[in-house]
């Protein structure tokens, strides 16, 4: 029995005559190249044309400030704790009087790296983040001489004040809905933890 | 000095820059060509749509190291693609590019020699490039130079009777080995693709082949021979190489309209109403139209067919191509014999 109906029984024969005159054969495939004349190139000549991003597509990532201009990650770490390729690293601080403009709360991340030839770009971090602190963006990352020029700072992360990175193509009301939402442990913070149930011993 | 020896040094120069010209965009019009038939968009940074690629193309040449190896033949070395380049530029003595023109009452034929064996001379020069070729692929002191080189030589010579018993067949009906006669004798009868259709085809096949093109481009072929004879070869002696075989090209175009086309002749030529140098001038645009439709038909051949193996190749040649030339004198004989036009 066949499955796909595509069986093509081969023999080896001798030729037919018109077989063996080639030219029907050649006739044929020039028509086939000609037939291409008239088709359209697929290419994208890319520094003059970029091709078109998906609006799913998830590129370098951004940390975000509020609208105040204060960084919003707190250095809890999940984002690092979701990474499946363990690209996030982090170093919290404690924000010291005075700072209030540049972090947004009282822990603030003082180092935080991503190792971009780790990162597979699946957007865990982003899903995991209680802050709405880390966003991945439409921006392509840049290719470098060196491997630890691909290990991106916040230099390179956080959003400058003057110029923020549009994130409304991830940041869609649906997605918003579903960070309210505090059925799920990841969207809970401090507050909304209940309290421990104390043990009878 | 004479005005006549004036007009034949300035069409000397014409035609010499003109078969130029139209090789180096021949490189890019090939590029394009590939590029189109395989849904590509080919070279389009160097000026619009990459019309200036063959400048671009030939500086880098130019500026390219030179390099001759030390085990080399050296003067057979360089010898061998200025040879090429020079037989291949010899051959568009003969070709007559248009009817002629009247200049002081004076008619000049716009040819640079109407030799009465101008067919003779044609085969006897192209037959003489596979000199360059052998000479550059023995000199080189390279292995894959030297099988090139034999490839080329021995593909050549047998290709060439198979183009020699077709032009025959051809001289028969024309009764002239004088290529502006026969061109002058399309103007009155019929082209002469109407009386030799199996001759055209013959003689197509051997252009193929001689020029060393697709599906005939054993020599050279880069899966097997690296680059074949001119594996060892850089900078300009390379261009030249390569150069040669598009003038090789062109010239052999001009040679299959000349013979099988019409020449510079174009249908209803003389109902138009206009005569002397303008017609003469058109003749010419539509000689070169018929040039142009040539070449793109090798461009197309070769993107379109591979490459035969050597045994089909000299099978076609010897077995096929040879035996259906000496059919074509025989049939073509008959025909002539039983209209009578025999005497």
């Amino acid at each position: 029995m066949s499955l796909t109906n595509r069986i093509k029984v081969v023999t080896k024969r001798e030729m037919t005559l018109a077989e063996k005159l080639y030219f029907p054969a050649i006739l044929k495939g020039m028509a086939i190249t000609f037939s291409h004349i008239f088709k359209k190139t697929p290419t994208i000549k890319y520094p003059d044309e970029q091709r078109e991003f998906a609006p799913v597509y998830r590129g370098q990532h951004v940390l975000k400030r509020d609208d105040a201009g204060a960084e919003r990650c707190t250095a809890c770490g999940l984002c690092a704790v979701a990474c499946p390729a363990e690209a996030i690293t982090m170093e919290s601080a404690e924000r010291k009087k005075g700072e209030e403009n540049l972090y947004r709360e009282e822990k603030y991340a003082s180092i935080y790296e991503i190792n971009m030839l780790r990162c597979i770009f699946c957007g865990l971090c982003e899903e995991a983040c209680p802050k709405e602190a880390i966003f991945l963006t439409d921006r392509t990352v840049a290719s470098s001489f060196t491997r630890g020029e691909e290990i991106f700072g916040k230099d390179k992360l956080v959003e400058s004040a003057s110029n923020p990175i549009d994130i409304s193509k991830r940041q869609t009301a649906s997605v918003l809905e579903f960070k309210q939402d505090k059925k799920h442990y990841h969207n809970r913070t401090f507050k909304d933890a209940k309290p421990l149930k104390k043990s009878s011993h | 000095m004479d005005f006549i020896i004036w007009y034949k040094i300035i069409l000397c120069v014409v035609v010499f820059a003109v078969s130029l010209g139209i090789a180096a965009y021949m490189t890019w019009g090939e590029r394009k060509i590939a590029a189109v038939l395989q849904d590509r968009v080919g070279p389009d940074r160097a000026g619009p749509f990459g019309l200036l690629q063959p400048l671009a193309d030939g500086v880098k040449m130019f500026m390219k190291e030179e390099m001759i190896p030390s085990k080399s033949a050296k003067w057979l070395f360089i010898l061998g693609p200025c040879f090429f380049m020079l037989t291949a530029c010899m051959t568009g003595a003969v070709i007559p590019w248009g009817s002629g023109l009247t200049i002081n009452g004076t008619t000049y034929p716009m040819q640079i020699t109407d030799l009465n064996i101008g067919l003779l001379y044609l085969l006897g020069v192209v037959s003489m490039g596979v000199y360059g070729i052998m000479i550059g692929g023995w000199a080189s002191n390279n292995k894959y130079s030297l099988l090139g080189a034999l490839r080329a030589s021995s593909q050549m010579i047998s290709y060439e009777v198979a183009m020699g018993l077709a032009i025959i067949a051809l001289v028969m009906v024309t009764g002239t080995l004088s290529l502006k006669e026969i061109s002058e004798q399309q103007d009155a009868g019929l082209a002469n693709i109407v009386y030799q259709p199996l001759g055209f085809l013959i003689f197509i096949i051997c252009a193929f082949a001689e020029t060393n093109r697709a599906p005939f481009d054993l020599p050279e072929c880069e899966s097997e021979l690296v680059g074949g004879y001119h594996t060892e070869y850089s900078s300009m002696k390379l261009g030249f190489f390569l150069f040669a075989e598009y003038i090789n090209m062109f010239i052999s175009s001009a040679v299959m309209a000349t013979l099988y086309f019409g020449g510079y002749n174009f249908p209803f030529q003389h109902e138009l109403g206009i005569e002397g140098n303008w017609l003469s001038l058109l003749q010419t645009v539509f000689f070169f139209g018929k040039i142009i439709i040539f070449i793109f038909i090798f461009m197309w051949v070769r993107w379109t067919l591979p490459r035969f193996r050597y045994d089909q190749l000299m099978n076609l040649g010897w077995k096929v191509l040879l035996p259906m030339a000496i059919a074509n004198i025989f049939i073509t004989g008959i025909v002539m014999w039983m209209m009578g036009k025999l005497n």
